[in-house]
């Protein structure tokens, strides 16, 4: 099962290592935010360099999750 | 599109709003019969995000511990009012769904979050009725009646919506399986219990049966009136139980009805024509990218900006921000300066690109959908309102024109 990247964005303040140590899957946004450039998901090649994303993430706002789960409700349906 | 051809025609009709008296007593379920009950009505929430409710309850069901269940009256959009007519007319269906919940999920405590306004009375029918149920004041802010929001508020974290790693239906208030369901949700519960799926089906269309309530407003005689319909109701039976006589025809919509196009699904909605015909469903309004959500319908008058009015809903938004996430904090203020930019014909090169582009770097990231909401009502309104966007860009404006 492949890993992907989870970001909790309550807690983010974006420092910006995360996209520096990993920038095959993450940029910055106009504000120094990381965004996706795909899909989050890990490619195994990668993991040593996701895992240590994770561990430096100075705001503990990066974890790495066996599958991104659905949201069980929002207040209106994604389209 | 089939299923609008055997659907039963669905008309503005009166059920939840009939109020509490015209019932009888709760049935005795067990929880198995509860959620299958709501499966076989197909009930969604009619919180806004639809989802079908009899699988909330089996995940929660499902997990074999204490649960707690949850009432949500938190109606933070400034132009929705169903929920609290509902307080009004139908609180004992409320508390009543409340009770089948919490019977089929096996809940440990039962608790209702609203308006401060409404725990009084709610609380007195609470303990004529004998039942144990606890009250929590929601916050009178956008974002609180969010799923997550709305189980912080219960744990006392604040009504701020939270990371969703894991479900709320796994782990929620104390880490418990939590159910939020919305209390009109709850009422129509109510009903099917005594008058069964079959019944409940008999309005709306087949794919998305049952009622929902609208809160009516902007250019109709009575703004703020909350009506009952089916959906699949078309949109000038709506207007016209709001007041307007009726909607002109989509090939004359202005002169006879003053009314140029629509927002539905309210400020995290889209815009879609003011075509009286059109049914209000989730199926005929998805190709506007539109949906009926929360019931929230806002007639724009003819002779106004629709790129106006919807840069001063865009900024209301951008200030109703938790504060929590970056993209959040930033993105939907920097989406409202620069459709009101574009509103006010302060024009500079890509200004419309530049708007469909901050609207993609936002959607689909925060721990809510707020900014993605903001961003759907904006690229909503830049494609309804395109004469007006190359007006604008041409240093015009049609509604001071009086093209309309």
């Amino acid at each position: 099962m492949t890993d992907s990247l989870h970001i909790d964005w309550t807690a983010c303040d974006g420092r910006g290592l995360c996209a520096e140590l990993l920038p095959e899957l993450l940029a910055e946004d106009d504000w120094g935010y990381p965004v996706a450039r795909g899909d989050m998901t890990v490619p195994a090649a990668l993991e040593p360099a996701a895992r240590e994303a994770v561990d430096r993430c100075p705001a503990l706002a990066l974890r790495l999750v066996k599958q991104v789960q659905q949201v069980s409700q929002v207040r209106q349906p994604s389209r | 599109m089939t299923s609008m051809m055997t659907a039963p025609v669905a008309r503005v009709e009166q059920r939840l709003l009939t109020g509490d008296a015209a019932h009888g007593p709760l049935p005795a379920l067990t929880g198995a019969e509860i959620i299958a009950m709501a499966r076989d009505a197909g009930i969604t929430g009619r919180g806004g995000a639809g989802f079908p409710v009899w699988r909330k309850l089996s995940a929660v069901a499902g997990t074999g511990r204490p649960a707690v269940v949850i009432a949500n009256a938190a109606e933070g959009e400034p132009a929705a009012g169903k929920d609290k007519a509902l307080l009004t007319t139908a609180p004992g269906l409320i508390l009543d769904g409340l009770q089948l919940v919490a019977r089929a999920t096996g809940a440990k405590s039962v608790h209702f979050y609203g308006p401060a306004a409404a725990l009084g009375p709610i609380g007195a029918l609470v303990r004529r009725r004998g039942e144990a149920v606890e009250l929590h004041a929601a916050p009178d802010a956008f974002v609180s009646g969010e799923e997550s929001a709305v189980v912080g508020a219960v744990s006392g974290r604040g009504a701020v919506p939270a990371d969703k790693r894991v479900r709320i239906t796994e782990s929620g208030v104390g880490g418990a399986p939590t159910l939020v369901q919305n209390v009109e949700t709850l009422a129509h519960l109510a009903l099917i219990a005594r008058y069964g799926p079959a019944w409940f089906r008999s309005a709306g269309t087949v794919d998305e049966p049952g009622t929902f309530l609208a809160t009516v407003s902007g250019s109709v005689n009575r703004p703020g009136i909350v009506v009952e319909a089916g959906y699949g109701v078309p949109l000038g039976d709506l207007i016209t139980a709001a007041g307007r006589r009726v909607l002109a025809a989509a090939s004359d919509r202005v002169s006879a009805a003053g009314i140029q196009a629509v927002l539905i699904g309210g400020y995290h909605g889209g815009w879609v024509p003011a075509d009286p015909t059109l049914p209000v469903s989730r199926e005929m309004l998805a190709p506007y990218r539109a949906a009926p959500g929360a019931g929230v319908v806002i007639a724009l008058p003819a002779g106004s900006c629709g790129l106006t009015e919807t840069a001063r809903i865009a900024n209301y938004l951008a200030g109703e921000v938790a504060g929590q996430c970056g993209p959040c904090v930033n993105g939907p203020p920097r989406m409202a300066e620069t459709l009101a930019d574009l509103a006010r014909r302060r024009n500079r090169p890509g200004l419309p690109a530049e708007v469909e582009r901050l609207a993609r770097l936002v959607s689909g990231r925060v721990a809510c959908r707020h900014p993605d909401g903001t961003a759907r009502l904006v690229v909503s309104a830049m494609r309804a309102f395109d004469a007006d966007v190359s007006a604008h860009l041409a240093g015009r404006c049609l509604a001071l024109e009086g093209s309309w």
